[in-house]
């Protein structure tokens, strides 16, 4: 029997036997009585599977929802039945010569949604039709085009999906579309923007990632303002890199471009999550653009794209701490992992009783480059004797590249060589921003609450 | 942009005069309710006792008046079931309101401002919670799951309020009757309004997340007077446990009023239970009359929603050098200058624009009598206030009510837009998108009296009349919280908090009762929260039940009322007050001064307080000294009337020994004395 074909979802032991006692089903609407005399009216809904099997789970005719325990019911019966449709409202999206085309790919973050009123289930809204239905402010912005690639949780992306992804992309830019949009779960939304930044070179139009903090079912849902900006700047805006496009402050003011290769999230919840790491982000989006930075890729129709899509995953970051052990290197090493990131300490430091270890893993062919867990600044591993040593033994320094970023990179890298010289050469490379030569001081800013001079700041500003 | 700052520091909303007021009528005062078949049912809201929010760490009823952050945000309404909106959330996102949050660090975490998810419920409230039930005779519910209830106009920045029942089915006894309790839920308290203006609506967060219950009755009741006393019953209910807070906006009530052919309407937010009769009476005056307008308009063959049809008309040009002053635009320049309108935030798109509404065969239907002392304009200037953002006092003109001093632009408008005879003229004035609102929600207002009374929110005020606030939401705005776990709630833990339950308050005032004390004093203990102590000191520390009644229910209020700070009193210092009563009864007789000095000295323990007052006993030797105080005595009285010599020695030697040496002793001795010296 199938999840759909369950007349009792997500009920299990005493409740199940219970309820099939009962002749009861989900979206049965019931009339019950316990035993203190009690009388509930309402529709046995579906029951999570990681809750206990002794209650019954009613939506009330109130709205309410209520759990009653099986031992207490003293009689149930089903007056009616109200099975919930899942269906999205599919208004027909209006075409308007005059607007830019602009393709959404779904990759199963859900951007726009109906709430299943019920259970609270999430259903996403994604043909065009929907998304105007929930979002109709975008046909005054773009003629809009959706194709779903895959359904899957942001955190479980990986190569098969960076590169059915990247070729999609590749597809609508040879299409002639004006610019692209990745609806994505945020979570690595970051990881997936920089390996588009390598597996997308040189495209013409804008490729902009997008998802929400907040989930669409909810009234004060980040998710229409973001798709909003992320439309606009993927049809009318002038950034054409792997961009992300996200809130700025929590409040409703701009939503922030963000290039792929130095962005991160930097808060579990906050709207204003991605921040531009060691630089400054490239353009604010609202009703009108304003870019923050002439160093950006315009628009260019005639250029070429580049797509490749190599991408070897048996590389990994070392989270590196104090008294780490060296036969986690090693395990990494047996294992057949062929790159490792480390992300030391400082400018770019791991202790003493580890470079044996990492000297016989680049002695075994596998390449190790260095970045920080600081984030902001560089790898500078010629400053200290311990990082001297690090480069003797052949660890690479990757400046101020982001280890998410060295991690999608050294996987794309490894993907089309395993000559050591030519991986080191194209890791230090930069494609898109992943180095930078310089750090301007407003690249990194993370206002220290407390500080009068702060307080001043953020109580005259939006936060 | 520099966040906004609200105009006024008040928390409270002005109330500016609007269209449609009339002197009140002979009609208005008399209702015949069970011939109108009037039933009203009461949500009461209650703030419970906890140190800490519902569901974030933030201390709970520390109040604030500044702010150190503030966070702009929009609602958006989200798809029911069907596929379509809920009227009210499409209501509100018709308003397009801007929402201003001001954030204290003190009181509001990340959580109050919607970028954390909650964290795991109270446990602390939810006990709380099931007490209140228990109190209220209900029946707690298994498995407590949380939902939550959209409300779009910003009260609360998720865009919905997390609610759960906790319990169902109580009984109160009420007259001779039974209340119904339909449910009780536990929730989230919402953020208090700091302005609202045009487009922009501010609110503090200081509030917001405290955990309340609110108390649903059937609408069990029958006339505007029975609803003062069920809200007063359920107040000493919740009150008797002594774990909810007490004192302004601690507890607030929704009376739900209806009258036989009219429907649910909500005066929400009644502050105190001395408003509810004359907003239940008004109530039912409005609904009343709003039936008869229904049937009027049938009888003119509006009998339909769609039979409404307007004719609107740019007469801006027709008012520039108009009497009436808001129809002009300098003084429409004027007024959004000197009120700090701001384009992008309170004011709504557009040129200032005055929009003519004609409104076909609907003539005598704008001063049509609705609730006492209003009329149907008074309904129309209502949506429109809350629609369209249009808020500048009178909100609009119309042809029923035009001013005298300007009649013959009445009639020079009557001609642009082709007036007939038949037809009601309302005209509204602002930025012209707004004006175009307001021009709909009038006709939408009308098509609403073709059907009688529509489902509305009303707030209520101290005049005992209501201006609309909302369409009234349905089931349709509740859904599960997919970030909380529901709380499975034990029979061990209802048996547990059912021991230590407080007495039900109808027993206790049984109780006193026997003991003497009038009814008056037992309910003003509950409702003060002093009956606990009462009951305190009367079981650990022997002190009388009458006496202790009156003590804290008349002396203390007394006391209180002159100027004594006794809410500084430490809880303590009472059991230790009444065991030095029992010590010395003496002591009773200089209560005052020993109440005055605690208030005063709160961080003196009473034992300190009765050795700075001297009154740790009889003072050695005090009868020998009592020849001379009555030489004194005698030589102050003026003339040899011996029973004013006793009265006045008495009163002498009294204030030299009053709570260390027992007044019946001091006169006893005086007597003696004064009559061994004869
Ligand atoms: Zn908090």
């Amino acid at each position: 029997m199938t999840d759909a074909e369950d007349p009792l979802k997500g009920y299990r032991g005493r409740a199940r036997a219970r309820l099939e006692g009962w002749g009861a089903r989900v979206w049965g609407d019931i009339r019950a009585t316990n035993d203190a005399g009690s009388t509930f009216e309402g529709v046995i809904l579906p029951r999570s599977e990681t809750l206990d099997d002794e209650h019954v789970v009613l939506k009330l005719k109130t709205g309410y929802n209520v759990g009653l325990h099986i031992d207490r019911i003293v009689s149930l019966e089903e007056v009616g039945y109200k099975e919930a449709i899942y269906k999205i409202p599919d208004k027909e999206f209006p075409l308007r010569p005059d607007l830019p085309k602009v393709t959404l790919l779904g990759t199963g973050g859900t951007i726009a949604s109906r709430l299943d009123y019920r259970t609270g289930a999430v259903i996403p809204a994604f043909t065009p039709g929907e998304l105007y239905g929930a979002v109709p402010e975008l046909a005054d912005i773009a003629n809009l085009t959706t194709k779903k690639l895959f359904g899957v949780f942001s955190e479980n992306m990986a190569k098969e999906q960076f590169v059915i992804l990247a070729e999609a992309i590749g597809r609508e830019i040879e299409a002639g579309v004006d610019g692209i949009v990745v609806g994505h779960g945020t979570d690595v939304m970051g990881h997936t923007a920089a390996i588009l930044s390598f597996m997308v070179q040189d495209p013409p139009v804008p490729i902009v990632m997008v998802g929400s903090q907040r989930s669409s079912d909810r009234p004060s849902s980040d998710a229409a303002r973001n798709l909003i900006d992320a439309v606009r700047a993927a049809g009318q805006g002038d950034v054409a890199e792997v961009v992300i496009c996200m809130f700025g402050p929590t409040s409703d003011r701009y939503a922030l471009l963000h290039r792929g290769t130095r962005c991160r999230k930097m808060h579990s919840s906050y709207r204003s999550t991605f921040r531009t790491i060691g630089d400054i982000p490239l353009a604010m989006v609202g009703e009108r653009f304003r870019y923050l930075t002439p160093d950006y890729r315009r628009r260019d129709r005639s250029r070429k794209v580049r797509i490749n899509t190599a991408y070897d995953d048996r590389t990994t970051i070392l989270y590196y701490y104090p008294g780490m052990k060296p036969d986690v290197v090693d395990a990494m090493v047996e294992k057949g992992y062929r790159g490792i990131v480390v992300a030391g300490t400082g400018l770019g430091h791991v202790n003493k009783p580890l470079y044996p270890a990492l000297k016989a893993a680049i002695a075994a062919g596998v390449h190790v480059v260095m970045t920080v867990q600081t984030l902001w600044g560089y790898a500078q591993m010629y400053v200290y004797d311990t990082g001297r040593d690090l480069l003797d033994i052949g660890v690479v320094a990757l400046d101020n590249m982001l280890p998410e970023t060295a991690l999608m990179k050294l996987s794309w890298v490894l993907g089309q060589t395993d000559d050591h010289d030519e991986v080191l050469r194209m890791m230090r490379t930069p494609v898109n921003g992943e180095i930078t030569g310089r750090e301007p001081h407003n690249g990194y800013l993370i206002l220290q609450g407390g500080l009068p001079e702060t307080e001043a700041f953020i109580s005259s500003h939006w936060k | 942009m520099a966040p906004a700052s609200p105009a006024s520091s008040s928390d409270a909303p002005d109330r500016a005069p609007v269209a449609g007021t009339r002197p009140r009528s002979r009609e208005d005062e008399v209702l015949d309710y069970a011939g109108v078949g009037l039933i009203a049912g009461l949500e009461v809201h209650q703030q419970l006792l906890t140190e800490r929010k519902l569901f974030c760490q933030c201390p709970a009823g520390r109040y604030t008046r500044t702010h150190d952050g503030t966070v702009l945000r929009h609602m958006r309404p989200t798809l029911s079931e069907l596929g379509v909106y809920d009227g009210t959330a499409l209501m509100e996102f018709k308003t397009r309101k801007h929402i201003v949050y001001l954030l204290n660090r003190e009181n509001t975490c990340t959580y109050e401002m919607d970028d954390t998810p909650p964290f795991p419920v109270n446990q602390k409230a939810v006990d709380v919670a099931i007490e209140q039930c228990l109190m209220l005779g209900c029946d707690i519910v298994d498995e407590v799951h949380i939902a939550r209830k959209q409300y779009l106009d910003g009260s609360i920045p998720t865009g919905f309020q997390r609610t759960a029942i906790v319990g169902v089915n109580g009984r109160l006894p009420f007259r001779g009757r039974t209340l119904t309790i339909t449910q009780v839920s536990v929730e989230e308290d919402s953020c208090r309004e700091v302005s609202d203006r045009g487009h922009l609506i501010v609110w503090r967060t200081d509030r917001l997340g405290m955990p309340l219950i609110e108390t649903v009755t059937a609408p069990d009741l029958r006339t505007p007077d029975e609803v003062e006393e069920a809200i007063l019953l359920v107040g000493r209910v919740c009150r008797s446990t002594g774990h909810v807070r007490v004192g302004l906006g601690a507890s607030r009530q929704d009376v739900n009023v209806s009258v036989r052919g009219g429907r649910r309407v909500e005066i929400k937010g009644v502050p105190r239970a001395g408003w509810a009769p004359a907003l239940v009476h008004g109530e039912g005056v409005r609904q009343t009359n709003l039936l008869r307008l229904r049937d009027e308009l049938h009888r003119r063959g509006l009998t339909r929603p769609d039979a409404i049809g307007i004719e609107t008309t740019d007469v801006t040009d027709l008012f520039a050098s108009s009497r009436l002053e808001p129809l002009r635009r300098d003084a429409w320049e004027r007024f959004v200058s000197s009120e700090g309108r701001r384009p992008e935030f309170e004011l709504g798109e557009g040129a200032f624009r005055v929009l003519a509404v004609r409104l076909p065969g609907l003539g005598d239907t704008l001063s049509w009598p609705t609730q006492p002392g209003r009329t149907f304009a008074h309904e129309l200037a209502g949506r429109v206030r809350v629609v369209s953002g249009l808020d500048q006092p009178p909100i609009l003109f119309h042809s029923e009510d035009w001013p005298t001093a300007a009649r013959d632009e009445l009639d020079a408008l009557r001609m642009a837009v082709q007036w007939g005879p038949d037809d009601g003229l309302v005209v509204v004035w602002g930025p012209e998108a707004d004006t175009r609102t307001a021009a709909e929600e009038i006709r939408i207002r009308y098509a609403d009296a073709t059907e009688g009374v529509p489902h509305e929110t009303r707030q209520p005020f101290p005049d005992g009349s209501t201006d609309f606030e909302r369409i009234l939401p349905g089931p349709d705005r509740m859904y599960p919280d997919t970030d909380s776990p529901p709380t499975r709630v034990t029979r061990e833990r209802v048996e547990r908090l059912r021991e230590t339950l407080s007495e039900r308050p109808w027993e206790r005032e049984a109780r006193y009762a026997d003991a003497g004390v009038p009814t008056s004093t037992v309910h003003y203990l509950i409702r003060r929260g002093g009956a606990a102590r009462v009951d305190q000191v009367v079981r650990d520390c022997g002190a009388d039940l009458r006496f202790a009644a009156f003590f804290f229910g008349e002396r203390l209020k007394g006391l209180r009322r002159s100027g004594v700070a006794v809410h500084e009193i430490p809880e303590e210092r009472w059991c230790e007050l009444f065991r030095a009563f029992l010590e010395r009864p003496a002591r009773h007789e200089a209560w005052a001064a020993l109440v005055t000095r605690l208030a005063d000295e709160p961080w003196e323990t009473t034992a300190e307080a009765l050795r700075a007052l001297g009154l740790d006993g009889a003072p050695a030797g005090w009868r020998d000294r009592l020849t001379r105080w009555l030489d004194d005595a005698a030589a102050e009285v003026y003339d040899d009337d011996p029973g004013r010599l006793v009265r006045h020695a008495t009163g002498r030697v009294m204030s030299e020994l009053r709570g260390r040496v027992p007044a019946r002793s001091v006169v006893e001795a005086v007597r003696t004395a004064l009559e061994a010296g004869r």
